[in-house]
């Protein structure tokens, strides 16, 4: 069984504050950090490992400092890392990101699962995942709460709808995207974090995994950020109630009616 | 597709919407997407398609109609009963292929955002995620499309003018739908599924709804949320009372979840949903910066605690400063009296 996790490094908001002014998240000078909802695509794959066997490769494109991400993968008990960074990746969108995940998948060769995260906290799309599964031509579950049963052949998944859930079985290769009521991902062991440190990380280049240079970064990617803005700011002032709870909950619902919300 | 030559992009006409189908019934939000399309269609002096896939759903033609749209494509198969993404996928390819559309919009729900970027992918073109505002760039006729990004801390625009269709998901209940109007009618047109959409798919074996729909906090218009201050189950019994007086969905902090107080489809948040409903009211939240990502956008923030000094309270446009266990039951007995 060979499982391949794709991570993201992403810009932490645990440490950003809110600018008073606009009640936003100050974006600037924070650290990097792997994406929340990849610790819990990490985690499956290491519990999908020690009951089937095999191997959890995990997988990353992003700048020479998205190694730390993976590390942090290894420690938490994934097997092994490859790191896809150069100048030529930038600026992909998720049609181009998800192209050069699934050359790199398929130069890893003889895999049977890719697991993603649900999205990532900086683009926010939730596409990259389903978008491997088409590159690859592979079946896919995206939004996956539990993995009620694994074989060497394939997996029964709870997928999460709005309104409810769907249980499907999916044949390898596939795709699965995870949210996070999947786990509870464990603290890395010691050995864990030594085998972290120690792990030799190698660095894949375009040419490394075959793609078409008109089809990765800036170039390949069909969508173009041409704009980007603060939102428009909350410019309410607060208005404090005080009074006795029957008085505050009669000014509330006042309120709501008089904005035609209740 | 890629377009070779500017003078290529006037063979894609028209605005897809792709309906967003559950148990047979096309829902409430495809109105909406219907209500988005129609303006930009009428900028490009083309047609909305609404396209429906699913099983059983012959009949669902006229309130599309109804509510704006010009043609129905309609593919009804057993096959799509369930939510078979590689199907309904390859259809959807194949159809892009056939009538090359211009723009296509569907919901950015869990169905809609696993869909379509295998949609993008296959058809080679761009896909906007979880867009809050479409509009027609008057310059080259281009879609410009508007969603935020990190948690709602960026507005992005962002365009795809060298391929076609232009494609995006869109938020729901940020699109308003136009008034049904039943004298509106149109052309019905005709899809199959072919046997080869439908190899290497997966095989759906039980389909749950969920108990109640105070877990839609997609569709909601008010949220009632509880945190840590709720103390238990016993005070979610609370909210969920006035969640279902007021026709609210329940949303809830991540301490709520991981007590186990409420499952985890309610949370709301950077690991839980991004929501955006007319009033969130945040009960005993503190209003940790991951929990705000996922409800900053909301139109109007109610909160309750009994300390005034929390982040939540200070973001909040109206901020109760009291006992939630006294304060929500009164709020209770007050709706009746309205
Ligand atoms: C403001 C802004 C808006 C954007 N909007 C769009 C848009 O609408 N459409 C679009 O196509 N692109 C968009 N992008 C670009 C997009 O964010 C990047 O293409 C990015 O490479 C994909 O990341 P994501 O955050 O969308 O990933 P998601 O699809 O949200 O991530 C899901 C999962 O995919 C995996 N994954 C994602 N990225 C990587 C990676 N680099 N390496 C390994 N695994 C990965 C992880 O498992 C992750 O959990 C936007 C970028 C910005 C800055
Ligand atoms: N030097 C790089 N090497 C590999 N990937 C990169 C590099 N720079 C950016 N990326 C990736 O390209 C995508 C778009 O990033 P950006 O160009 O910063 O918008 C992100 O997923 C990054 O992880």
């Amino acid at each position: 069984m060979k499982i391949v996790v794709c991570i993201k490094q992403v810009p932490a908001t645990n440490n950003a504050k809110i600018d008073p002014e606009t009640k936003r998240i100050v974006r600037e000078g924070l650290e990097a950090i792997l994406n929340p909802f990849d610790t819990y695509a990490v985690e499956e794959a290491v519990q999908l490992r020690e009951k089937l066997g095999g191997e959890v490769v995990v997988l990353s494109m992003g700048p020479e400092k998205a190694g730390l991400a993976l590390r942090e993968c290894i420690s938490a008990g994934a097997d092994r890392a490859v790191l896809l960074s150069d100048r030529a990746f930038g600026g992909s969108d998720t049609w181009a990101t998800s192209y050069v995940l699934s050359k790199a998948i398929q130069k890893i060769g003889d895999v049977d699962l890719v697991i993603c995260g649900k999205q990532a906290i900086d683009g926010d799309t939730a596409q990259v995942g389903p978008g491997i599964a088409a590159h690859l031509g592979w079946t896919q579950a995206a939004f996956v709460m539990k993995v009620v049963d694994a074989s060497a052949t394939g997996l029964r998944v709870q997928r999460m709808h709005e309104d409810g859930y769907d249980v499907c079985d999916v044949d390898y290769p596939a795709v699965v995207t995870v949210v996070k009521d999947i786990n509870s991902p464990r603290i890395p062991s010691l050995r864990g974090r030594m085998a972290a440190t120690k792990a030799e990380i190698p660095v894949w280049h375009p040419d490394d995994i075959g793609t078409d240079l008109a089809l990765i970064g800036l170039n390949g990617s069909p969508t173009r950020v041409v704009k980007t803005q603060p939102p428009p700011a909350r410019n309410t002032v607060t208005q404090v109630m005080f009074g006795s709870p029957q008085e505050s909950a009669h000014a509330l619902v006042r309120e709501l009616r008089k904005r035609n919300l209740l | 597709m890629l377009i070779q030559k500017e003078s290529d992009k006037s063979l894609y006409t028209d605005v897809w919407v792709v309906a967003e189908v559950g148990g047979g019934k096309v829902q409430p939000v495809t109105f909406e997407l219907v209500g988005a399309a129609r303006p930009l269609a009428d900028a490009r002096k083309s047609r909305v398609v609404a396209v429906v896939l699913g099983s059983g759903v012959g009949n669902e033609a006229p309130t599309l109609f109804s509510h704006g749209a010009d043609h129905v494509l309609l593919v009804d198969d057993v096959r799509l009963a369930g939510f078979t993404d590689e199907i309904e996928a390859s259809v959807l390819v194949r159809l892009i292929g056939k009538y090359k559309p211009e723009i296509v919009i569907c919901a950015a729900t869990t169905r809609g955002r696993a869909l379509i970027p295998r949609v993008a992918v296959t058809a080679r073109t761009g896909l906007t995620a979880d867009c809050t505002e479409l509009g027609i760039d008057p310059e080259n006729g281009d879609l410009l499309q508007t969603r935020p990004a990190f948690g709602g801390n960026i507005m992005a625009t962002i365009r795809c003018s060298s391929h076609r269709p232009q494609m995006a998901t869109v938020r729901p209940r940020v699109m308003k739908a136009l008034e049904a109007d039943v004298t509106r009618t149109g052309e019905v047109l005709h899809e199959k599924v072919l046997d080869s959409d439908c190899s290497k798919i997966k095989r759906i074996v039980e389909i749950v709804h969920g108990a109640d729909s105070a877990v839609n906090l997609a569709d909601a218009a008010i949220i009632i949320s509880g945190g840590r201050g709720m103390k238990g189950p016993a005070g979610f019994e609370l909210l969920h009372k006035l969640a279902q007086l007021i026709g609210g969905a329940v949303g809830a902090s991540r301490a709520a979840v991981d007590a186990g107080w409420v499952p985890y489809a309610h949370q709301v948040g950077q690991t839980g949903q991004t929501v955006q409903s007319k009033v969130y009211m945040a009960c005993s939240i503190s209003g940790q910066i991951q929990h705000l990502v996922g409800m900053q956008s909301c139109d109007m923030i109610v909160a309750i605690d009994k300390n005034p000094e929390t982040p939540m309270m200070q973001m909040a446009d109206i901020a109760i400063v009291g006992d939630v266990f006294e304060v929500i039951p009164e709020i209770i007995a007050e709706i009746p009296r309205l």
